[in-house]
C-alpha cells in the first residue's frame, strides 16, 4: 500500500466512527487505578442489555486525572459531553439518558468537548484549557492508542513521509531552526546531538528512546506512551534516517507494564503498514525498533548508565566526553533522546522549525509538559507554552490548593530539583529561569506542598531516595549523601545543632563537585533550596524543637482537648491500633504518649462536631498531666 | 517453594528461546523471575553458564537492580508506594500501619507465606495518594485506619483457603 492509500483507508474508518454515536473511556494506568475498566465493563453490559450497537473506544489520558474515570459521549448532531468520576453505578443513567435518549445528564457532566480534528480537545467550561497548548498531548483522550489508523487519520506519519523525501542535513537544519532542547531535564539542544552523530564515522549507529522515567511523582512519559505511542515511534524513525541508524531501542521501566504493552502493539501495527522495518514507505531506508525493559534503577535515566543497562550490565555512568553521539551503545555512535523530545520531531518536520520556534521564550522553545500532584485541587497532566508562570500552572490550570489550605512550596524536578516558595511563583517556566532559582525543569514532575508539609522532612525524603538510588560509583555521591541524610534525620528528630546547617552546605557542594553524573550533581538541590527559602523551618526544628507543620513524629504529639471531648463517644478508643487511649465511658479520653504510635487515626475518626484531637509541637506544649510518667518526673 | 528440578526445567525452557548474547542477561533474569516468582541461586548459575559469564557477574547485575528478588514472595504481595505525593500524604504512616497489621517488616515475607511487604518509589498514581497495592489491586487514598479494612478480605481469603486445605487433607 502507498502512503496515500493507507491514509485514505484510515480516514474513512475514522470518519465512519465520527459519523455515528460512540463512547470514549480513558483507560491509561491512572484511569484504571480509579476504576476505568469497571466502567468499561458496565457500559458493555448496559449496552448489551438494551441492544445498543454503540462502539466503546478505549482512549488514553486527557490529563484530567482528578476526574478519572473520564468518559466522553459523542453523538453526531448533538453536543459531545464529558463526564468525570464516572462509576459503574452512574453508567446506566448515562446510557439511558444520553446514549439511548437525548438527556445529556448535565448534573453528571464536566462540560462539552470541542476540537479533536487532528488538534487537541478542549472543554470550554473548564478555565484550565485557556492556558494550555497541547502538542504532545494533542491526540490524548480521543484516539485509540491501540489503533494506528486513529493516529494516521489525525495527521500521524505525515512527518515521516515528508522526512524521507528530505536530506538528513535538512532534517537536522529544521531541528536547529526549531530550537528544540531535550525534554529529559538538562535541556541540551537536540540538533547538536543529531548533527554530531550524523557526522561521526562508524557503523552501525543507534537511536535510543529514554523512557526510564524514574522521578517519583512524574508520569508524563508513561501517559504519552500509553495514550499516543506512535508519535514516539515516528520520531525515532526520523532520527534514525537523519543520523544513518538502522536500529532503535526504547528503554522503558518495567514498572510501566501497560506502556510496554501499548508500545508492543504500536510497533507491530507500524511494521505491518511499513512505517518500521525494511524499505520504509517504499524507500531504501530500513529501521528496526526493540523494547528494552528496565529493571528498576533510578540512575538508568542517565544516558551512559542507560546504555550500560541496554548492554546487559550494571547501570553505572561513565565520564563524558566521549559523548554517546560519538561513542555510545557498544561503542557506536548513538542518539539518545527523551520520549517527549522524540514526540515533537514529527510535528516539527511536518509544520516547520519556524512554527515551533514561534512558541515559547527566547531560550526555551515549544511547550512544557508537567504532572501536577500533591496538595493540588486538580491533579493530572498539563502542557503549556514555555514562559507560562508557575502561578498560572498551579492556580490557573491546577485549580489551586486542595481543601482551602495555604500554599507552601512547589517542588519540581524530583530528587534533582528544588522547592520554590510563594515568592517565586511568578517566574516563567523555562530552563534558564528555573535553574537561576535553584530548581530545574527536570523531566516535568511538579509536586505542590501546603501548610501541612514540613520542608525539612521533604528534603530528608528526597535525600533518602538519592542515597538508596546512588549506584555507588562516586565516593561523594555514595557517602556524602548519607552524611547529609544523617544530619537531616538528626534535625527532624530534634537532635540538630545550628552548626549542622553549615555542614550541610559544605557537604552539598562537595557532593555536587565530586559526582560524575546528574544523580549526584543534583542530589543536594532539595536541601539547598529548602535551606535557601525555608531556613526558618530548619531553625524552628533546631532551636525550639518545633516542627511548624507538625509532621516530624519526634517533635509532635497528639492531644485530646478535654473541653471538646464528648466523653460518651468512644471512636478513638475503638480504633486506636495500639490501644493507647484510655478513659471509661463518660470520662475525658487521654492518650498514653508512651503507647501512641502517632498514626493519626484518632484525629481521623474523631467526629467533626467535636474535633477534639489536635497535634501539638513542640512536645512541651502538652499539659503536664498528659506527659509520659518518666517525662513528668523531670 | 519450587524444587530445584522444577526451577531447572523452567529455566532450560526459557534459555532455549534466547541467543547466547550478554545483552540478553536482563531480559532473561526478568523472564525467569516472572515465571518462578523470584530468582533461585540455581537459576542464576544456569543463566551464567548459558551466557558464558562468571556467576559473580550475573549476581552483580541481579543485585544491582531493584526489580530482582532472591526469596519467594507471599501469596498476597503488598507494596506500599513511597513516592513524593504518597510521602507528603502520609505514606510513612501507611507503611507503619501495614507492618503492624501484617506482623512483618518491609522486605519480609510472613512465615505462613501469605503476605509479603515491599516499598516502591512511585507507581505513578499520584492523584490517588497515598496508595498501596495488594495482589495487583490498587487501593487509593489510604489512611492507617483504612489499611486495616483493606486487608480484611485478603486475610479472610487466606484463612478460608487454609481451612479448605485442612478439610481436603483430612478427607
Amino acid at each position: 500500500m502507498t502512503f496515500e492509500e493507507i491514509t485514505r483507508k484510515a480516514k474513512s474508518e475514522w470518519e465512519a466512527l465520527q459519523n455515528g454515536a460512540h463512547v470514549l473511556i480513558g483507560t491509561a494506568t491512572c484511569g484504571r487505578a480509579a476504576g476505568a475498566l469497571d466502567v468499561v465493563g458496565a457500559f458493555d453490559r448496559e449496552m448489551a442489555r438494551r441492544g445498543l450497537q454503540v462502539p466503546i473506544v478505549k482512549v488514553g489520558c486527557t490529563g484530567l486525572c482528578y476526574a478519572d474515570p473520564f468518559v466522553t459521549i459523542s453523538k453526531p448532531g448533538s453536543l459531545r459531553v464529558a463526564y468525570g468520576n464516572v462509576t459503574p453505578e452512574t453508567v446506566s443513567r448515562l446510557v439511558e439518558g444520553y446514549v439511548a435518549g437525548d438527556d445529556p445528564c448535565l448534573e453528571l457532566a464536566l462540560g462539552t468537548v470541542e476540537g479533536g480534528k487532528g488538534e487537541t480537545i478542549i472543554i470550554p467550561e473548564l478555565p484550565r484549557f485557556e492556558g494550555e497548548l497541547r502538542l504532545i498531548l494533542r491526540h490524548c483522550g480521543y484516539t485509540d492508542p491501540e489503533n494506528i489508523k486513529h493516529y494516521i487519520a489525525n495527521g500521524g506519519y505525515y512527518g515521516l513521509e515528508k522526512a524521507l523525501k528530505m536530506l538528513p542535513e535538512d532534517i537536522i537544519g529544521e531541528l536547529k531552526e526549531s530550537g528544540l532542547r531535550g525534554r529529559g531535564g538538562a535541556g541540551f539542544p537536540t540538533h547538536q546531538k543529531w548533527e554530531l552523530c550524523h557526522k561521526t564515522e562508524g557503523s552501525p549507529k543507534y537511536v535510543i528512546c529514554n523512557a526510564d522515567e524514574g522521578d517519583p511523582g512524574a508520569f508524563m512519559d508513561r501517559v504519552v506512551l500509553e495514550s499516543d505511542p506512535h508519535q514516539v515511534i515516528e520520531g525515532m524513525v526520523i532520527a534514525g534516517y537523519a543520523i544513518g541508524a538502522g536500529q532503535g531501542y526504547i528503554y522503558v521501566r518495567s514498572e510501566y507494564p501497560l506502556a510496554i504493552q501499548r508500545i508492543q502493539i504500536a510497533l507491530r501495527q507500524a511494521k505491518e503498514l511499513g512505517f518500521v522495518g525494511d524499505n520504509i514507505l517504499g524507500s531504501d531506508f530500513g529501521f528496526q525498533i526493540e523494547i528494552a525493559a528496565g529493571a528498576g534503577a533510578f540512575v538508568s535515566g542517565e544516558e551512559t548508565a542507560l546504555m550500560a543497562a541496554v548492554e546487559g550490565r550494571m547501570s553505572t555512568p561513565r565520564p563524558r566526553p566521549p559523548y554517546p553521539a560519538e561513542c555510545g551503545l557498544w561503542g557506536k555512535p548513538t542518539v539518545i533522546d527523551n520520549v517527549k523530545t522524540l514526540g515533537y520531531v514529527p510535528l516539527i518536520i511536518e509544520r516547520g522549525g519556524d512554527w515551533f520556534r514561534s512558541i515559547g521564550t527566547e531560550g526555551s522553545k515549544g511547550t512544557a509538559m508537567f504532572t501536577l500532584a500533591g496538595k493540588i485541587a486538580n491533579s493530572g497532566l498539563a502542557e503549556v507554552p514555555m514562559g507560562t508562570t508557575l502561578r498560572q500552572l498551579v492556580y490557573g490550570i491546577g485549580g489551586g490548593i486542595a481543601k482551602d489550605k495555604q500554599f507552601k512550596a512547589v517542588q519540581m524536578g524530583g530528587p534533582s530539583g528544588g522547592c520554590l516558595p510563594e515568592s517565586m511563583l511568578d517566574i516563567p517556566i523555562d530552563y534558564d529561569s528555573l535553574r537561576g532559582a535553584g530548581s530545574m525543569m527536570g523531566s516535568g514532575g511538579m509536586i505542590v506542598m501546603d501548610e501541612d508539609n514540613c520542608m525539612v522532612d521533604a528534603a530528608r525524603f528526597f535525600l533518602d531516595f538519592s542515597t538508596k538510588e546512588s549506584c555507588g560509583l562516586c565516593t561523594m555521591c555514595r557517602l556524602g549523601t548519607i552524611q547529609m541524610l544523617r544530619i537531616l534525620e538528626d534535625i527532624t528528630a530534634g537532635r540538630g545543632k545550628m552548626e549542622d546547617l553549615d555542614a550541610l552546605l559544605t557537604l552539598a557542594n562537595d557532593v555536587k563537585v565530586g559526582s560524575l553524573c546528574g544523580l549526584g550533581k543534583t542530589a543536594p538541590n532539595p536541601v539547598l533550596t529548602t535551606l535557601r527559602y525555608f531556613r526558618d523551618e530548619y531553625e524552628a526544628h533546631i532551636l525550639e524543637k518545633r516542627c511548624p507543620a507538625k509532621v516530624c513524629p519526634e517533635l509532635t504529639v497528639y492531644y485530646i482537648l478535654p473541653d471538646k471531648c464528648d466523653r460518651a463517644c468512644e471512636h478513638c478508643i475503638l480504633t486506636c491500633p495500639t490501644e493507647a487511649i484510655k478513659g471509661d465511658k463518660g470520662e475525658v479520653k487521654i492518650i498514653d504518649q508512651e503507647k501512641c504510635s502517632k498514626c493519626g487515626t484518632c484525629l481521623e475518626v474523631c467526629p467533626a462536631e467535636y474535633n477534639a484531637v489536635v497535634k501539638l509541637s513542640p512536645v512541651g506544649l502538652l499539659p503536664p498531666s498528659n506527659l509520659p510518667a518518666k517525662e513528668a518526673k523531670k | 517453594m519450587i524444587t530445584e528440578e522444577q526451577s531447572s526445567q523452567a529455566v532450560a525452557e526459557i534459555l532455549g528461546r534466547y541467543k547466547r548474547e550478554k545483552k540478553n542477561l536482563i531480559p532473561l533474569l526478568q523472564e525467569v523471575q516472572t515465571r518462578l516468582g523470584y530468582l533461585p541461586r540455581q537459576a542464576l548459575k544456569e543463566i551464567a553458564d548459558f551466557l558464558g559469564m562468571l556467576d559473580v557477574d550475573v549476581w552483580g547485575v541481579a543485585t544491582f537492580y531493584n526489580q530482582f528478588r532472591f526469596v519467594p514472595l507471599g501469596k498476597y504481595h503488598t507494596t506500599v508506594c513511597l513516592g513524593t505525593a504518597c510521602h507528603l500524604a502520609g505514606g510513612r504512616l501507611i507503611l507503619e500501619a501495614l507492618e503492624r497489621e501484617l506482623g512483618i517488616k518491609v522486605g519480609e515475607t510472613a512465615e505462613d507465606g501469605n503476605f509479603s511487604l515491599e516499598r516502591v518509589a512511585c507507581i505513578g498514581c499520584c492523584m490517588l495518594a497515598p496508595v498501596i497495592v495488594v495482589k495487583d489491586k490498587i487501593h487509593p487514598k489510604m489512611t492507617p485506619f483504612k489499611v486495616e479494612e483493606a486487608l480484611i478480605p485478603y486475610k479472610q481469603e487466606a484463612k478460608d483457603k487454609l481451612r479448605e486445605g485442612e478439610l481436603e487433607s483430612g478427607s
